[in-house]
């Protein structure tokens, strides 16, 4: 296994070490990750927050069966990544490579159901900015409320901010399957896998957020 | 002095100058004696202790506690201090007394529409009377200005969508300059112009003078029959939304909880964007104007909800004032919410 | 862990790292911390270059009254320029990412910061969204002022808005991972015995701004994103047309970029506390309150960013509050001043080039930090607010604090850099240079604030001219400054004389390599068992020699 004694770098003392300092440097990354997104999230809170019936009434164009399938896709991809990450902690190569694999794939069903989704909204002049005319008149030429716009503004920030994760994402994953294959890691560093893991459910975990206060706030005030 | 070294202060022509200054003044000489204290003892021990030998190892110091606590608890009652005054300070100017004069000040790319409730128009200039608290309503049409008069300690600043408020007693006639202070593009100091502060009288003349108009809540009741606001606004069968007749300053019910009082932002708020706040009883029916409406416009509609309708209850028991032809501009608030139930009737 | 050993004391003399490789390839695809503090620092002088010539377009316009020197486009573009320029790509990484880079792993007594590729990449980032912004300066210009507020950066500028904005969020990651390493690194990688109580101040500053940094940068990069699409799609987030606030964009621009003026401030803070104690020969006075009110004003920093907005529609009560907490940031840094000035009590004072610098520090940031009061205090910021008051507060803080702590600490460090020693005397003139002709620009503009005249204005009315010529005439004395030390740094590196491992009789770790140090930072590593600034236990030997110490 000379390719798993190279993967110590020459200023860690030993891989006790060097294994801390990623999982610190990774966590401090994410940190700053929740701190990109709470922008994003802070935006919507105080526009909902000013809005809400208009965020209700956009929220209800948007195709709750279509996201909660999604949503139940990413915490698959979840699974299979944990799975991933305990198959090359045992040392199991190939089955390391083929949760990742599996991982790929659920991360693609979802950026495929997303480029569906917005299809959708082009079709339906959803758009802001390119196509304003289903955010200022619905289809009997009733005018929209103001904030409807907001809504899809925000809707397509988000979530397409979402989807540029998942973008990084997939390559950093197929590469940890190719190196996994080539036996770059073992039972004693599999580092890469667990750190790009957590990149990964932190991702999986802001779909979370979103789905429900962008796809469940319409269903909620439709009830009453 | 004259022209040879420029002043320090700008004119003080605004009852909350003097007090500014003064202000000023404690701050200036809390920075002076600290600064003079820490670099003057920095130079002091500079020399005192200064190296005899390249070989000294001086003894070192350990710091006693109470020295850190003293040099942390000073300087943070001194903080204390000047935050109660600047706060204090701060409501006084951004709080118009009741009996406010009121003036309407739009800042548009590179110019400020001024309009005085007795109709007069100007640009870039502000003529105002001696001795009277104006009020000024601010808002802008394109992008962010400030209006900034330093000869008045005030600025305020003009957003697009949202209506700010300052005010001001001139103390001084003269002329004194007027800036926007926030930077607005190309033009940005090109924006400027002068506020003309006049005794009583001459201020009177002058409003009737070649910069008269009509009178914005006389546009504003055209405005409100044009764009039908009136068949809505009106008690009898085709009221639909809340009657306005001494709605102004009046406090509100709004529907799912809270309440509102019914000033300039709050009305303003209603006409762009309805559906914001609604009052208890009623449906968000009314159609958003955001966008369909010009500030003036907006001003126009104002002006006469709160000038004319906001009145209607309010003039039985309050004469309007006769030296100024501008209309008081809240003070009805007082008045207003206990003798409203008449203006059910219109 | 064998290789510290095999190769100690063998090439001490010789090798180092800066000629153990000499090809271009080898500067370029460097990982090691001290190459790429180079290279950032070659990198923001240029940048520096760039904005301190649009501050001189600037200075030389406002000599008359009138605008006659460039048209209001060209003026609008310099001041823009020259804002974005030096807070972005000069002040922002000027401490952290030159001085911090070289010297912080070695104060820890690390061979290099936790993750080296991840710093190499944040220099590629950092050199891509600079030159994002040096295009959009070229072709065209930025019209909007740094702080960019819409709707006027989003819907009314015609300048180049998008580049500008990329340039500012590539950039903002780099910045991301150079603290994530930083707080990797001080977490991780310290030499045994160095507990945290025995960190040089230096590191826990860095420390604290690599917080601020991983905390705040974020969000100044989403406010970017959605700045972006509004500019380039029209999606409304600020634009109150389409039911939009803009000014949510100023709270959210606010919650980094006044954090920001600590990223600025906090690491050349640490500078000044290095240089006091190292030149007086004293532990740093009342070490654990200058290291914890670091960490004090990085959180209380995050508290405070509604200050900048007291005239806006913000809630007056709402401004209460970041009135109150805006004092309390004033608290640590009084603390630290404090401590500064008393730990020279009994010390053994030489007032060496640093030490100049850190004394012009002092003054300065005094001054800042106190104007600092004026704008907290609601009442009065009401007149103050974008006035040149601000202008000349904030330029004490940053250039007079943050610009005179990077230069102290480049003097400071300029021989571990370097292996070489510089001119004392020009040194000593430059500094001087500086303090004067700082003063003689920002003093005057003071004034000018509180007589009313506002930020951004291209012409003014004729009876500012005395207070801003004097301003001008500041400023050239000030280029001056800035002038001179390329020319005897630069000098020295050829001609000057070699320097003594330890020139200045400090005590950081960094004193005890070799100047330059070998490429792994050290043949052994150090096992520490002191307190920070034990003088007493510091050899005679490793006092300056006299004839090494001055040319």
């Amino acid at each position: 296994m000379s390719s798993v004694a190279t993967s110590l770098q020459h200023h860690f003392a030993d891989f006790k070490q060097q294994k801390e300092t990623a999982v610190l440097g990774m966590w401090s990354f994410l940190i700053q990750e929740v701190m990109f997104f709470g922008g994003l999230f802070l935006t919507y809170v105080v526009y909902r927050s000013q809005y809400p019936g208009a965020f209700a009434l956009a929220s209800a164009q948007l195709n709750v069966n279509l996201g909660g399938a999604n949503t139940i896709v990413l915490i698959c991809s979840s699974l299979t990544m944990a799975m991933a990450v305990h198959a090359a902690s045992k040392g199991n190569r190939a089955g390391m490579a083929g949760w990742l694999l599996l991982t790929i794939m659920f991360g693609s069903i979802f950026l495929g159901v997303k480029v569906f989704e917005y299809k959708e909204k082009w079709d339906h002049g959803l758009i802001p900015g390119i196509q304003d005319f289903g955010l200022k008149f619905d289809h009997e030429g009733v005018p929209r409320p103001t904030g409807f716009a907001l809504y899809f503004a925000l809707y397509f920030a988000m979530t397409g901010l979402h989807a540029v994760h998942m973008i990084i994402g997939i390559p950093l994953l197929l590469n940890l399957a190719i190196n996994g294959l080539r036996g770059k890691y073992g039972p004693h560093y599999y580092t890469p896998v667990e750190m790009t893991g957590l990149y990964w459910h932190f991702v999986d975990i802001v779909w979370i957020f979103l789905f429900p206060l962008l796809y469940l706030i319409g269903a909620h005030v439709g009830a009453h | 002095m004259g022209k040879s070294f420029p002043p320090l202060f700008p004119p003080q022509a605004s009852t909350v100058a003097v007090e500014v200054d003064s202000l000023y003044a404690l701050l200036v000489a809390i920075t002076a004696f600290f600064t003079i204290l820490v670099v003057g003892v920095y130079i002091y021990l500079g020399f005192k202790y200064a190296r005899k030998s390249e070989a000294e190892r001086p003894i070192q110091v350990h710091p006693p506690a109470w020295l850190e606590i003293a040099w942390s608890v000073v300087p943070l009652l001194i903080c204390v201090v000047l935050f109660v005054w600047g706060v204090t300070l701060y409501f006084k100017i951004y709080t118009p007394p009741k009996d406010a004069i009121t003036i309407h000040v739009v800042g548009k790319r590179w110019m400020w529409k001024i309009q005085h409730m007795s109709g007069a128009r100007e640009i870039n200039e502000l003529h105002v009377p001696l001795g009277v608290p104006v009020r000024l309503l601010i808002t802008s049409e394109d992008v962010i200005h400030a209006f900034s008069v330093p000869a008045f300690r005030i600025k305020r600043d003009a957003i697009p969508g949202t209506m700010t408020t300052t005010w001001f007693n001139a103390t001084k006639t003269g002329e004194f300059h007027l800036f926007c202070a926030e930077y607005c593009g190309t033009n940005h100091s090109g924006m400027i112009g002068k506020v003309v502060v006049m005794e009583k009288d001459a201020y009177q003349r002058w409003l009737s003078g070649p910069n008269a108009g009509q009178p914005p809540a006389v546009e504003g009741a055209r405005l409100f029959e044009e764009l039908n606001c009136v068949s809505c606004h009106r008690n009898g069968p085709t009221q639909r939304g809340p009657a306005l007749g001494g709605l102004y300053g009046k406090t509100v019910e709004l529907k799912g909880g809270g309440t509102a009082v019914a000033d300039d932002s709050y009305i303003r708020e209603s006409i762009v964007n309805p559906t914001a706040k609604i009052v208890n009883g009623f449906e968000p029916l009314m159609p958003v104007y955001l966008g369909q409406l010009s500030e003036e416009q907006v001003n126009a509609l104002l002006a006469y909800v709160r000038d004319t309708l906001g009145k209607e209850a309010a003039s039985k028991t309050v004469a309007p004032p006769a030296t100024v032809t501008d209309a008081p501009g809240s003070s009805t608030q007082g008045t207003v919410a206990k003798s409203d139930s008449a203006s059910k009737g219109r | 862990m064998s290789t510290p050993h095999h190769d100690a004391s063998h090439h001490e003399e010789e090798e180092n790292y800066l000629t153990h490789e000499t090809t271009i390839q080898s500067w370029l695809l460097t990982k090691d911390h001290k190459r790429i503090a180079l290279l950032y620092l070659l990198s923001i002088t240029v940048f520096f270059t760039i904005g301190g010539f649009f501050a001189s377009l600037i200075r030389i316009e406002l000599l008359t009254p009138a605008g006659d020197f460039l048209t209001s486009e060209l003026y609008n573009q310099a001041f823009t320029s020259h804002g974005v320029m030096m807070i972005f790509f000069f002040l922002i990484p000027a401490v952290p990412a030159v001085l911090g880079n070289f010297v912080l792993p070695l104060m820890v007594g690390a061979k290099d910061l936790a993750f080296p590729r991840i710093n190499l990449a944040s220099w590629y980032i950092f050199m891509a969204g600079a030159s994002c912004a040096v295009l959009a300066v070229l072709s065209g210009g930025l019209d909007t002022g740094w702080t960019m507020y819409p709707p006027y950066s989003s819907t009314y500028s015609q300048s180049r808005v998008t580049l500008a904005v990329l340039g500012v969020f590539i950039a903002g990651f780099a910045s991301i991972l150079t603290g994530v390493n930083f707080i990797a690194t001080v977490h991780r990688m310290r030499a045994p015995g160095l507990t945290w109580f025995r960190l040089p101040l230096f590191v826990w500053a860095n420390y604290a701004t690599s917080l601020v940094m991983v905390l705040g940068t974020p969000v100044i990069a989403i406010t970017m994103v959605l700045l972006g699409l509004e500019h380039v799609f029209g999606f409304g987030f600020f634009d109150p047309a389409k039911g939009g606030d803009p000014v949510l964009f100023q709270h959210l621009f606010w919650f980094y970029s006044h954090p920001a003026v600590y990223i600025m401030i906090l690491p050349a803070m640490g500078v000044i506390s290095e240089i006091i104690s190292t030149f007086s020969r004293q532990k740093l006075f009342g070490y654990s309150f200058v290291a914890m009110s670091s960490l004090a004003i990085a959180i209380l920093g995050f508290l405070v960013w509604g200050h900048h907005m007291f005239t806006t529609s913000q809630s007056p009560y709402t401004g209460i509050l970041f009135s109150a907490l805006t004092f309390l940031v004033a608290i640590p840094s009084a603390i630290k001043a404090f401590n500064w000035t008393a730990t020279l009590y009994k010390g053994s004072v030489v007032w060496e080039t640093p030490m100049l610098f850190a004394f012009g520090f002092m003054g300065l940031f005094l001054i800042g930090g106190l104007t600092g009061l004026f704008l907290a205090t609601m009442g009065m910021d009401i007149h103050l607010q974008d006035t040149y008051f601000v202008v000349a507060h904030f330029h004490y803080v940053m250039v007079g604090g943050g610009v005179m702590g990077y230069m102290g600490g480049i003097h400071f460090w300029w021989p571990k850099i370097t292996g070489k020693m510089y001119s004392q005397f020009w040194s000593k003139l430059s500094a001087l240079f500086i303090f004067a002709g700082f003063n003689f620009t920002f003093f005057p503009q003071f004034i000018l604030g509180y007589m009313g005249m506002p930020r951004r204005y291209h012409s003014y009315p004729d009876e500012w001219q005395v207070l801003n010529v004097m301003s001008t005439m500041g400023a050239s004395i000030l280029a001056i400054g800035y002038i001179l030390p390329g020319i005897y740094l630069a000098h020295s590196i050829f001609f000057g004389k070699k320097a003594p491992r330890n020139p200045w009789g400090a005590t950081g770790l960094e004193w005890q390599t070799s100047s330059p140090p070998p490429p792994h930072n050290f043949h052994e590593t150090p096992i520490v068992t002191t307190e920070a600034y034990d003088y007493q236990s510091l050899p005679l030997s490793e006092t300056p020699e006299k004839e090494g110490g001055h040319v």
